[in-house]
């Protein structure tokens, strides 16, 4: 017993006096994301040699833990709230900024042998779906729209996730915002009060859903639809086009909506204006300390976030991320350098 | 951490005193010291003595966690937080209702249907079964134990949900759509496919105990039944009458199990916080709602409402467990009475 004691704290011993001491990032937050941050990470490990370690806990944790400050570094699918906001400054006497990285959209699939690709939905359509008050597939209102398509006479069965998830918030977040019906009834949420419908857990568990019953309708996100190759429907967007979602149509989205960034980049890019623009579209973003106590590693932050900014976002579309605009780039750009060095 | 480095370091001490204590040529004086009391037992007996208030500590602590941090929501929703229906994390407001509604109606129908199967089966196996068959049947029943819930759920997914819709279901609808159990558009998902899947897993569990029980019944008994002329049916139901309080202990750690299973059910539920009877309807379970919204619950008032949610589910496993307890008592009291 004590020899195998002895050794196993010899070998600690001798790999710990062999690693030499590395500058190690925490960071925690949004699952959607996942992907290409790990992705990044590696990538960055292996260039660099400055480690990070990200736990995807879900975009809740993400800000809970940054508000705690028990990690370096956040990250989110829905911007912090002011009170939120307030929490950190109050606790850490340092503001947090917000980085997009990456985008992502909420894409609507379906259910319908015989139907194909590219149904077309109205944002009333939908909001009344997800209300309830349209039941049937052959609605007028849904064939008025699909002339060129036969619809059966057959109910809708609504699918949703049924746990808390930024997929969520943005999808509600863009039925609040193109339908007061939803605003007063249902509003935005991680996780809402469903006016009807089955949940389902994760994106998978939606998709798993639509894929087995016909006639049903569900939200995923688009990452996760062109992974499976599932039918998506195109959404009639602001300037009254129907889009489908597609990374150049989402990229479009941020761009439609360059002016109207705000400069702490806290913006929900629903309903985007530009002709080509997805209207279900989402920005996901890093929270970083404005003033890191440890200047190393805020020093070893901003670099990988230039760097994220260049060479990391030609790794987006690989992993089904939509890449960020030339006009958000720039405004990040400017937003990493407000992050203090000294 | 601190607490659990600290655990570690008294495990420590304690074995290094059993290992000195151990050793022969010591032993004999130290024994003589204390006047005939072994210092090895004296020793095992504080170690004991200390796993036992690490458990009765944990439950403690984990209650008044649990108090303190739903005092929020507690202060907010008073008894409506039971007595409600609407749970709408956008609006904030919470009550726990349907989800109490959910966990019950799930593992009580759940346990309606396993306990009569298990029953059979672990009767078949302890009076009835050739040896071989037993031993084949016990294994298979103890490998469904061993199933990992996450399976079971993918399983109701993929198999039980598409099924339950495209035939038990409308079957059921057509013929008996008069009850109210059958009624609403067959879902496939739903209250239905969560009790079948709980059947499923708290099967094993009763099978397995009640067999155990059942076997450890003396032979002579049987024997003895036998050579009075009994049928085989009087003679099972000898068994049963000793096997009782064993039989509803392995009860309720099925319903125990039922009532927390939350992986599988919330795959296959339809996560929908809604009153029905109906089982083709979708319903909501209340370790469901935690695991589903905990990750991303932001707000104070909602993190703090789900966990009044688990300090109700500890509860009702409380309950539960004191009620079964209760008649465990009452069961042997009167078997030894009759004796």
């Amino acid at each position: 017993m004590k020899r195998v004691l002895l050794m196993i704290v010899g070998i600690i011993a001798i790999l710990s006096s062999i690693v030499p001491a590395q500058l190690k990032l925490n960071g925690a937050g949004a699952t959607f994301p996942y992907v290409i941050y790990s992705k990044w990470f590696d990538l960055y490990h292996q260039k660099t040699g400055i480690e990070f370690n990200y736990q995807s806990i879900g975009s809740g944790g993400g800000i809970k833990q940054v508000i705690e400050g028990t990690v370096d570094f956040g990250a989110t699918d829905a911007f912090m709230n002011e009170q939120q906001m307030g929490e950190v400054k109050s606790k850490h006497k340092t503001s947090i900024l917000h980085i997009p990285t990456v985008m992502g959209a909420v894409v609507i699939t379906y259910n319908l042998p015989g139907v194909g690709k590219g149904l077309k939905l109205t944002p009333e359509v939908l909001s009344d779906i997800y209300m309830g008050i349209i039941k049937k597939w052959n609605d007028s209102k849904i064939t008025s729209i699909n002339k060129d398509k036969k619809l059966p006479n057959k109910d809708i069965f609504v699918a949703h996730r049924s746990d808390g998830s930024g997929t969520t918030n943005i999808f509600t977040g863009y039925l609040t915002k193109v339908s007061g019906n939803w605003k007063s009834k249902v509003g935005q949420g991680t996780s809402v009060n469903w006016p009807t419908g089955v949940g389902a857990k994760g994106n998978e568990g939606v998709a798993g859903i639509v894929k087995q019953t016909e006639g049903a309708i569900g939200y995923v996100e688009l990452a996760y639809a062109e992974k499976n190759g599932l039918p998506y429907a195109s959404i009639k967007n602001k300037t009254g086009n129907f889009v489908l979602p597609s990374f150049e149509s989402v990229t479009s989205a941020a761009s439609g909506f360059v002016k109207n960034i705000p400069s702490d980049m806290r913006v929900e890019l629903l309903n985007a204006d530009g002709k080509n623009s997805y209207p279900i579209s989402a920005f996901t973003w890093l929270l970083v300390y404005k003033n890191m106590p440890d200047k190393n590693k805020a020093k070893a932050l901003v670099d990988f976030l230039k760097w994220s900014m260049k060479d990391g976002q030609n790794y987006a579309k690989g992993l089904y991320y939509a890449p960020l605009p030339k006009e958000v780039i720039k405004l990040n750009e400017k937003k990493i350098a407000e992050i203090s060095l000294k | 951490m601190q607490i659990i480095n600290l655990i570690k370091r008294k495990i420590f001490k304690q074995q290094a005193g059993i290992i000195s204590v151990e050793a022969p040529a010591a032993s004999f004086s130290i024994k003589n010291l204390l006047g005939g009391k072994n210092v090895g037992d004296l020793v095992f007996q504080n170690f004991l003595r200390f796993f036992a208030s690490i458990l009765l500590l944990i439950v403690v602590l984990m209650v008044i966690q649990m108090v303190n941090q739903s005092m929020p929501s507690i202060k907010q929703f008073g008894w409506n937080f039971i007595k409600n229906n609407t749970w709408d994390p956008v609006k904030e407001e919470y009550s726990a209702w349907p989800f109490i509604f959910g966990t019950l109606y799930s593992s009580l129908l759940a346990l309606l249907i396993a306990l009569p199967l298990s029953l059979g089966v672990s009767i078949f196996l302890s009076e009835f079964a050739p040896r071989w068959l037993e031993k084949i049947v016990s294994l298979l029943v103890e490998l469904l134990a061993a199933v990992p819930s996450i399976v079971y759920g993918l399983f109701g997914i993929f198999v039980l949900a598409p099924w339950l819709r495209t035939t038990i279901e409308p079957a059921l609808g057509n013929k008996f759509g008069f009850l109210p159990l059958f009624t609403g558009p067959p879902y496939g998902l739903g209250m239905f496919a969560a009790v079948i899947i709980l059947v499923v897993m708290i099967l094993p569990i009763i099978t397995s105990i009640s067999r155990d029980v059942m076997k450890a019944i003396p032979v002579t008994q049987r024997e003895a039944a036998y050579a009075l002329g009994a049928t085989k049916w009087e003679v099972v139901k000898i068994i049963l009458g000793g096997a009782k309080s064993g039989i509803v202990g392995a009860t309720l750690l099925g319903l125990g199990r039922a009532v927390g299973e939350t992986m599988a059910v919330t795959m296959v539920i339809g996560n929908t916080p809604q009153i029905s009877y109906s089982l083709f309807e979708p319903g909501h379970t209340m370790a469901s709602v935690i695991a589903n919204e905990f990750s991303e619950a932001t707000s104070t008032l909602h993190v703090s409402s789900l966990i009044e949610i688990s300090l109700l589910l500890f509860i009702i496993t409380v309950i539960l467990n004191a009620a079964a307890r209760l008649i465990v008592w009452g069961v042997t009291k009167k078997y030894k009475g009759r004796k």
